[in-house]
């Protein structure tokens, strides 16, 4: 049993760390949603925010990584590391963890970082936290938490101890119905992957970007490590939708099943004029209506844009799940019992075929008139 | 060979999820199912068998009514089922539940040709932790979301999906796959299956059977052994209930557009 660091948490002083992942030489762009955030976290610490990258000739895209917060990053590179694999991945991440032993280590929650953070905690003994949605080290910032987002009574809220460094991993469990509070208070680093596109990107420092350090740290790999053989990578030709950076998503559920040409085209016409991206929700995407990308909720994709319109979805927790905290809802339905109404600021109860051509005029008129 | 398939009784999250008063989840309002990917990885296996005459043997971690679940994937065609159930495992995490997993796999034992299946992820957790943690603890090589799955030999090719695309792997048995629901349609219980299903063999792991694997030990098992533990549970408030607008027409637009021109959102 690799009990190595059940004894002494104390020794992890080693920061704040941020798997950064890579496509192809192409940063994803969760790894700066993850930096910018645990930039707060070592700030919280008082400690430093490193950045993790793994690949091959990958140097090039580090410094840009310190202008979202990094203090400085490892950077790993071998032949091996060119594509990602289980075995060659966490072992050049186990030796660094071993070395430099971090306080909390951060991944994006992408395919690639649900496969890679387990098998990591699993070899370090120390405890992950699944698709987190928000993070906390600061128990006063913690309490302000509880108080905006959760129903506990004041005085359960007034009675946490202060003072205490743990990470506090919060996570909505059920479609968001129940969200539990995970701490990891015996072993380290701290392990949460974090879901995409929920942490917000900090505005880009060039001068800190400049000053980011490089740090190319000893680590041993060998072809035996690598355990698999990654024999293509091929990327979907379809362009990806960029749903979870825009600030305006339209979405449309079933209630376009009367036309779903018109249903779509109208949406899109709403997305050009609002300035954002076209969604769906589940039922369309398994009509095979649209493409799987375009999907939100829980097994797709989670927004927060400044503005969601939820046009002819009902709003099952399972979309609910992937929007609700959205800064502006709007929903248009004909049934005035849809759930969607219990979250949406704005409801029109009507059909959105005739809906949806009258708000895009009303909404050029009152651009027009700024 | 053989081929092992770890299953999850959990609750059906696809209906009315119901909270309790206090904020826990009142699982007592919802059917149990198997857990979706599962039944992809149960499928799979199968499909294997019927290609190689493998054995398939399921495995689940869980209370005891945990055996009706394990009955009726012994309807769809396995041959053998074990239930890893004891006191001592109540309250794990994903790292502890891993390694009680491990240890029965390790007591079922795999060999060369070997392969250990789970799903990607239980509805319930929804971590898509524990299959990886098992690998790991058995030392075994994984791959992960795999949508198809070709056996050669010694050799598996799998076709391994990302959110842009996917990658085709090689992996030599023994070793742990992944399922997703994109490999393969579950089937169904046969009649046949079903009469036969109560009398094949069924096996429980209990603390006692498992004691001696160096995985099991008190400071790594059940709620002690847990890394993680819950600091707070809450459900987070209803949001205020919104502005209903009358009569959706072009003065209701108006409106509605006045007033996100007042907030500044367009």
């Amino acid at each position: 049993m690799s009990s190595y660091n059940s004894a002494a948490i104390e020794e992890f002083k080693g920061g704040v760390w941020v798997f950064c992942e890579q496509r192809q030489g192409t940063m994803m762009s969760t790894s700066f949603e993850l930096i910018s955030e645990g930039r707060k976290l070592a700030d919280e610490l008082g400690s430093k925010l490193y950045g993790v990258l793994l690949g091959d000739n990958v140097e090039g895209l580090a410094k840009e990584l310190g202008g979202y917060g990094a203090d400085g990053v490892y950077v790993c590179q071998d032949a091996l590391l060119k594509d990602y694999t289980t075995g060659g991945y966490t072992k050049a991440i186990c030796d660094l963890v071993h070395e430099y032993k971090p306080e909390v280590l951060l991944i994006g929650a992408t395919n690639i970082g649900r496969d890679l953070g387990p098998r990591l905690a699993a070899r370090l003994h120390t405890g992950l936290c699944a698709d987190c949605t928000h993070l906390d080290i600061d128990v006063p910032k913690y309490k302000d938490f509880l108080r905006a987002s959760s129903t506990l009574a004041p005085a359960a809220i007034d009675s946490i101890k202060e003072g205490d460094r743990n990470l506090k991993m919060t996570r909505p469990a059920f479609g968001g119905h129940l969200m539990a509070t995970i701490i990891c208070p015996r072993f380290r680093p701290a392990m949460a992957t974090v879901r995409p596109g929920v942490m917000k990107k900090a505005a880009f420092d060039q001068a800190k970007a400049d000053a980011c350090e490089i740090i190319k740290p000893n680590f041993t790999l060998t072809a035996d490590d690598v355990q698999t053989e990654v024999v293509e990578v091929v990327k979907a030709a379809k362009k990806m939708v960029d749903l979870i950076g825009a600030d305006v998503v339209v979405s449309v559920g079933r209630g376009i099943s009367k036309d779903v040409e018109t249903g779509i085209k109208l949406a899109e016409e709403l997305a050009e004029v609002l300035g954002g991206v076209v969604g769906a929700s589940r039922a369309v995407v398994d009509s095979g209506w649209m493409s799987a990308d375009h999907q939100v909720g829980q097994t797709g994709k989670t927004v927060h844009p400044k503005i969601y319109v939820a046009l002819g979805i009902s709003g099952a927790i399972q979309h609910k799940a992937g929007m609700q905290d959205s800064e502006c809802i709007i929903a248009v339905n004909k049934n005035e019992t849809a759930p969607i109404f219990e979250i949406a600021d704005y409801g029109i109860c009507g059909d959105l075929f005739k809906v949806v051509p009258q708000l895009i005029e009303a909404i050029k008129a009152a651009q027009a008139a700024k | 060979m053989k081929i092992i398939v770890c299953v999850k009784q959990v609750p059906d999250t696809s209906g009315k999820v119901a909270v309790n008063p206090d904020g826990t989840l009142n699982r007592a309002s919802m059917a149990t199912i198997t857990n979706p990917d599962d039944l992809n990885a149960v499928e799979a296996a199968l499909t294997l068998k019927e290609q190689t005459g493998a054995e398939v043997v399921v495995v689940s971690m869980g209370p005891p009514p945990a055996e009706g679940m394990l009955r009726e994937i012994q309807a769809r065609g396995v041959d053998r089922a074990v239930l890893v159930s004891g006191r001592e495992f109540g309250g794990s995490d994903t790292y502890a539940t891993s390694q009680i997993l491990a240890a029965a796999i390790n007591k079922i034992g795999v060999e060369k040709e070997d392969i250990v299946m789970c799903g990607r992820q239980a509805i319930d957790g929804d971590t898509a932790q524990v299959g990886p943690q098992i690998a790991e603890k058995l030392g075994l090589p994984q791959v992960s979301y795999a949508a198809d799955i070709q056996k050669d030999g010694d050799t598996l090719t799998i076709k391994r999906m990302l959110e842009d695309g996917y990658m085709t792997i090689k992996v030599k048995t023994p070793c742990l796959v992944t399922c997703i629901k994109e490999l393969n349609q579950p089937r169904y219980m046969s009649v046949d299956g079903i009469f036969e299903c109560y009398s094949k063999p069924y096996e429980v792991f209990d603390y006692n059977t498992l004691k001696d694997d160096p995985l099991i030990d008190p400071t790594t098992i059940g709620l002690k052994g847990s890394p993680t533990n819950i600091f707070k549970s809450f459900t987070p408030p209803q949001k205020g209930v919104g502005m209903m607008l009358e009569g959706a027409d072009r003065a209701t637009c108006d409106k509605l557009a006045g007033m996100l021109a007042a907030k500044h959102l367009i």
